[in-house]
């Protein structure tokens, strides 16, 4: 009878000492990251093919989601700017919205449900296939030779897809506003320019996706390299490394606002 | 070094990356190119500035000459002090009046300068002398509020001095 009133309690008290647990090892595991990291930029081709799996080959989406967002900002921001009689403010609008939140923000799900869940995946198998092992006994590092390559093209990959993220977000507001629906060029250009600063929007904006980009692909290898070496805690891994990036980059995401801005 | 397609793509991307970078900082920020040396400072102090902020525009004419660099309270006067960055090439003469304006009903503030017709132009650092303030949309509705109340009030009384000496 109290076993079964304290089982929840139980359940709760085991699930926190396991995040936190999991919070330490994560932690070692991120130093050990940037221990072997001077391996693996040492030999630069790995991290290279990492770039291109992680960051070439989300352009795609990168690329037609941004254009989505900015005409959705862009038809929406027309549609209640034009009620307060101040449309001209279209530009400013899609522009502060994509630099300051949405570009880093999206970009950085995308991001982690496009290459975060591969690498998980593809690190998990090697670990189900028992090549991780293989390596270490063949006396090859698999943090030096498999993860931190891997994290390195995850850092560097997300700033720049943010950004891509964000111009053609802006492409996509232009297009609407412009050529669509015709609000004048000039007026959109100029309202975006007035509005935005360098450091403050676009600087702070980048650096948010660095944060998002460390984040997501530490949780992304961790979780490859922690999985249960069975196709289900392979598939399994993944679901966690998509919800836990989600969840971190949008706690993050308010934690970092209130810093920057 | 052995050159790769997947090295060529990465390439690209990167390429992509700082191109997308540079279109940010350029088209879509406002990254004017400070030319310090070729801009110079004036003071113009008010009473009040209302809602003028740093870096709002200074114009002449309606055209651009400069930016507000900094505002601060002078302590010994208590009035506010604007210092007032302008573009080298456009030079104003010594009783140039400034005044806040506003851009619209509720736009943007911005500092008015209006050249005058002595020969002598403004030097660095020089302050300036004509200057008004802001309007203040309150004070005005206020001062409007009040004076129509005392209307109201002399109305009321000249009909009662009528009503006294009618009959």
């Amino acid at each position: 009878m109290l076993d079964n009133l304290l089982a929840p309690l139980r359940k709760l008290g085991h699930s926190t000492i396991n995040a936190i647990w999991k919070l330490g090892v994560m932690s070692r595991f991120l130093l050990a990251i940037i221990a072997h990291s001077g391996q693996s930029l040492l030999r630069f081709q790995l991290t290279i093919r990492e770039v291109y799996f992680a960051g070439v080959l989300s352009l795609i989406i990168i690329v037609v989601s941004g254009l989505f967002v900015g005409m959705v900002l862009g038809l929406q921001g027309y549609n209640t700017l034009s009620r307060f009689g101040s449309a001209d403010a279209l530009g400013a609008l899609v522009a502060l919205s994509l630099l300051r939140e949405l570009g880093p923000v999206l970009a950085a799900l995308l991001f982690a449900s496009r290459s975060g869940s591969a690498m998980t995946a593809e690190i998990g198998l090697m670990k189900a296939t028992e090549q991780l092992e293989a390596m270490s006994v063949m006396a090859v590092d698999p943090i030096a030779r498999v993860v931190a390559p891997r994290f390195w093209a995850g850092v560097i990959s997300m700033p720049i897809l943010a950004a891509l993220f964000n111009v053609m977000g802006i492409f996509g507001g232009y297009l609407v506003g412009v050529v669509m629906i015709g609000l004048d060029e000039g007026t959109f250009w100029s309202q975006m320019q007035n509005n935005v600063d360098l450091h403050f929007d676009v600087i702070n904006g980048l650096i948010k996706s660095l944060f998002f980009g460390i984040a997501v692909t530490l949780i992304a290898v961790f979780e490859g390299f922690d999985a249960t070496p069975t196709a289900a805690g392979v598939s399994s891994a993944t679901t966690r490394t998509v919800v836990t990036s989600a969840l971190v980059i949008l706690a993050l995401d308010f934690v970092l606002t209130a810093f920057m801005f | 070094m052995k050159r790769s397609i997947i090295d060529l793509w990465v390439g690209i991307f990167v390429a992509i990356g700082l191109a997308s970078v540079t279109f940010l900082a350029l088209k879509v920020a406002n990254l004017t190119p400070q030319s310090n040396n070729n801009s110079y400072t004036l003071i113009a102090e008010f009473d009040n500035i209302g809602g003028l902020k740093v870096k709002a525009p200074v114009k002449s004419s309606g055209v651009v000459v400069g930016r507000v660099s900094n505002i601060e309270l002078d302590t010994k006067r208590y009035v506010a002090r604007a210092t007032l960055t302008l573009d080298g090439q456009y030079h104003f003469s010594r009783d140039t009046s400034a005044e806040i304006l506003t851009a619209g009903l509720l736009g943007e503030q911005y500092v008015g300068l209006v050249q005058g017709g002595e020969e002598e132009n403004l030097k660095p650092g020089d302050r300036l002398q004509l200057t008004s303030s802001a309007l203040v949309l309150e004070q005005l509705i206020g001062k409007f509020m009040t004076s129509f109340a005392e209307g109201n009030n002399k109305a009321a009384a000249a009909d009662a001095a009528a009503a006294e000496t009618a009959p």
